[in-house]
């Protein structure tokens, strides 16, 4: 065995790697249940990639045979209905997971220097996973992938001038038609994939080159052992992580199971009834909600309900829903706080990161129902909260009264 | 720390809690939907061949799948199959779906998955709800479905209903007196409709039942495993202070 690895290690560097990247690579001992959702993230992508594979062995993106062919793999494909259930509750669990992820970086600060591009890359890899998610929801071609994708393409046409041809320009039609399921299906089993992994590679490189943050968000680095030159608060990842991730997926894939084999659809929230309903170009749902985990954003989109400084309210929406996600980039800079972690942080910080979590599910909620001038103002006050937890991170992440930060990592 | 994780935790629960209870519209009765029922399921499977599949299709859906109910491949071909199909063919409607549209203005639909998009209950109420209304073009409107395209399949068998409307403090109250007596008597119908509703539960998902039992064993499994990586964990963590 030591041969055949010695063999290896003169052409490859097998032995370097799995040190630096597993045995090697000095974890803080203090990780909590927040820190479980980075390697879950990456078992969600794995069951994604496995599932849709043999998904696509079935499939067939064509607009009159697609639902066909999706009800052909929950019935008479040999566990085609596991399959797919995987595929859809993954998507879901996909977006539970990373914003769980995304929350644990808000609360210990994960995305202050030195880990802003780590943020960053990140930030990337939750826009491809959006579009990721997109580009699959359109392809059982069911009434709710069908004028949910409308409505999400016909953002496009809101830009000024250009909207209309770059709308046809993505669609490859004047509608939503067969030739843009084909080149989502495209997307979405091989660029947006590989974009993605690419992404995901990058973003594990830049968390070992500046090593994890912590739940008391200071750098493990600043104290190695004279002797050794390791970090007196790191244990090495294997088998220490690796053996703790292990529980962690295990309790990941009992909810998960508890999902795709007792309830798939989960209440109409994975799985939306309106979908078991096949495509009718010709008529319009009386309520078109996108999945869930989009139910924030879109919100937000219908939230602007006026034209204001030349800008017609449409506009100003399709403004705002992508303002709303791109802002979580800025975040490493917004954030003027001298100390990483919510547990030194002040009230301040406290409190607005209570409330935009609040809003995030508020409008989250509202996103599902049909607008009423009640849901509208509501969405309107809980937008505003939204911006102004980063638009006004600056101010106060600064008068904050933070605590010290130890030395040391607590237990 | 705890406390945002607390609130947190109760905002996820709250979409799935009755708090925010569906949209209001006409109550809707409980349909009694027992999927391993196989007696229930093959009588519902032999009415829906009866009646629905006339005008509609379950094109999704193979006749031999039917094995899983109970019924031997001889039973499918004699009591379901009447289209001089083979026994592994699709489930298709008798009507060209042109036909379907120049008769009712709209191509009835595919029943494959309709206990999927519209929900048992609601097919159990609005298949019970037809009433006499001349105004329409087939005679018949619904209390569930206004105006719905489809007439009254199954009058011979409920009998005639008719609308009453009450005024009352809280505005209309619309509910259904028989006027007319079917074939069957309200509880018999009630069962009728109930193996029917039944069935197209079992049409919407055939491998839901497959679905929980391997369910069990998976669970079972992880719990298993819950156990030996806690036990492992913990054995290696021993050493971290």
């Amino acid at each position: 065995m030591n041969k055949i690895i010695e063999w290896i290690d003169k052409r490859f560097p097998l032995t370097s790697n799995w040190k630096a990247h597993l045995s090697e690579y000095y974890a803080p001992k203090n990780f909590n249940f927040w820190y479980f959702f980075g390697s879950l993230a990456l078992l969600v992508l794995v069951n994604q990639l496995l599932t849709g594979i043999f998904l696509t062995m079935n499939y067939k993106p064509d607009a009159g045979m697609a639902f066909a062919s999706v009800e052909y793999i929950m019935r008479d494909v040999d566990y085609g209905w596991l399959i797919r259930y995987m595929h859809s509750t993954g998507a879901s669990m996909f977006f539970v997971v990373v914003y769980l992820h995304m929350f644990r970086g808000m609360m210990y600060g994960s995305y202050q220097k030195p880990r802003e591009l780590l943020w960053l890359v990140g930030m990337a890899i939750f826009l491809v996973l959006m579009s990721l998610a997109f580009t699959g929801y359109i392809l059982p071609w069911g009434q709710m992938s069908y004028w949910g994708a409308q409505v999400i393409v016909s953002m496009f046409g809101a830009i000024p001038n250009i909207g209309e041809s770059l709308q046809q320009w993505v669609l490859g039609d004047f509608t939503l038609s067969d030739v843009a399921l084909n080149r989502f299906f495209a997307y979405h089993v091989v660029t947006l994939p590989l974009i993605m992994l690419v992404l995901v590679f990058a973003h594990i490189l830049a968390l070992h080159e500046v090593g994890s943050n912590n739940p008391d968000g200071i750098e493990i680095k600043a104290n190695k052992n004279p002797k050794t030159g390791i970090p007196v608060d790191g244990i090495p990842f294997h088998p220490y992580y690796s053996v703790k991730d292990i529980v962690g997926v295990v309790v990941f894939l009992l909810a998960f199971c508890g999902i795709v084999f007792f309830a798939p659809e989960m209440g109409g929230y994975f799985l939306e009834y309106n979908n078991f309903i096949p495509a009718n170009t010709l008529q319009t749902p009386d309520h078109i909600a996108p999945v869930w985990y989009f139910t924030p954003y879109y919100s937000m989109l219908r939230a602007v309900t006026v034209n204001f400084l030349w800008v017609d309210a449409k506009l100003w929406g399709v403004i705002l829903m992508a303002a709303s996600v791109v802002i979580f980039a800025f975040l490493p800079w917004l954030d003027r706080s001298p100390v990483k972690s919510i547990r030194y942080k002040g009230k301040y910080f406290k409190t607005a990161l209570t409330l935009f979590v609040i809003s995030f599910f508020v409008l989250g909620w509202l996103g599902t129902k049909s607008p009423t001038p009640l849901y509208t103002l509501l969405a309107q006050i809980f937008t505003v909260i939204y911006f102004a937890f980063f638009i006004l991170m600056p101010w106060y992440s600064k008068i904050d009264k933070t605590k010290p930060e130890p030395k040391r990592v607590k237990e | 720390m705890k406390k945002i994780t607390i609130v947190i935790f109760i905002l996820c629960m709250a979409p799935f809690s009755d708090l925010f209870a569906a949209e209001s519209g006409m109550a809707l009765d409980s349909a009694p939907v027992s999927t391993t029922d196989n007696a229930s399921l093959q009588r519902g499977a032999e009415s829906f061949v009866s009646y629905c599949l006339t005008c509609h299709g379950a094109s999704y859906m193979r006749y031999n799948r039917h094995r899983d109910i109970g019924f031997t491949s001889e039973e499918i071909l004699t009591k379901l199959v009447f289209t001089g199909q083979k026994v592994g063919g699709l489930m298709q409607s008798a009507m060209q779906k042109k036909e379907g549209e120049e008769w009712f203005g709209v191509a009835p639909p595919d029943l494959s998955v309709i206990a999927r998009s519209r929900g048992a209950d609601w097919l159990y109420t609005y298949l019970r709800a037809f009433y006499r209304d001349d105004s329409t073009a087939t005679g018949w409107n619904n209390l569930v479905f206004d105006r719905a395209a489809m007439p009254h399949v199954l009058y011979q068998l409920q009998g005639e209903q008719k609308l009453v409307v009450k005024a009352s403090d809280k505005g209309e109250q619309k509910t259904l007196l028989l006027d007319k007596q079917g074939e069957m008597t309200k509880a018999e119908f009630d069962k009728f409709v109930g193996d029917l509703v039944n069935y197209l539960v079992y049409l919407g998902e055939p491998h839901a039942n497959a679905r929980k039992e391997l369910g069990l064993t998976v669970m079972a499994f992880l719990l298993g495993m819950l156990i030996l990586s806690y036990a492992l964990k913990r054995e290696y963590w021993k050493d971290i202070h």
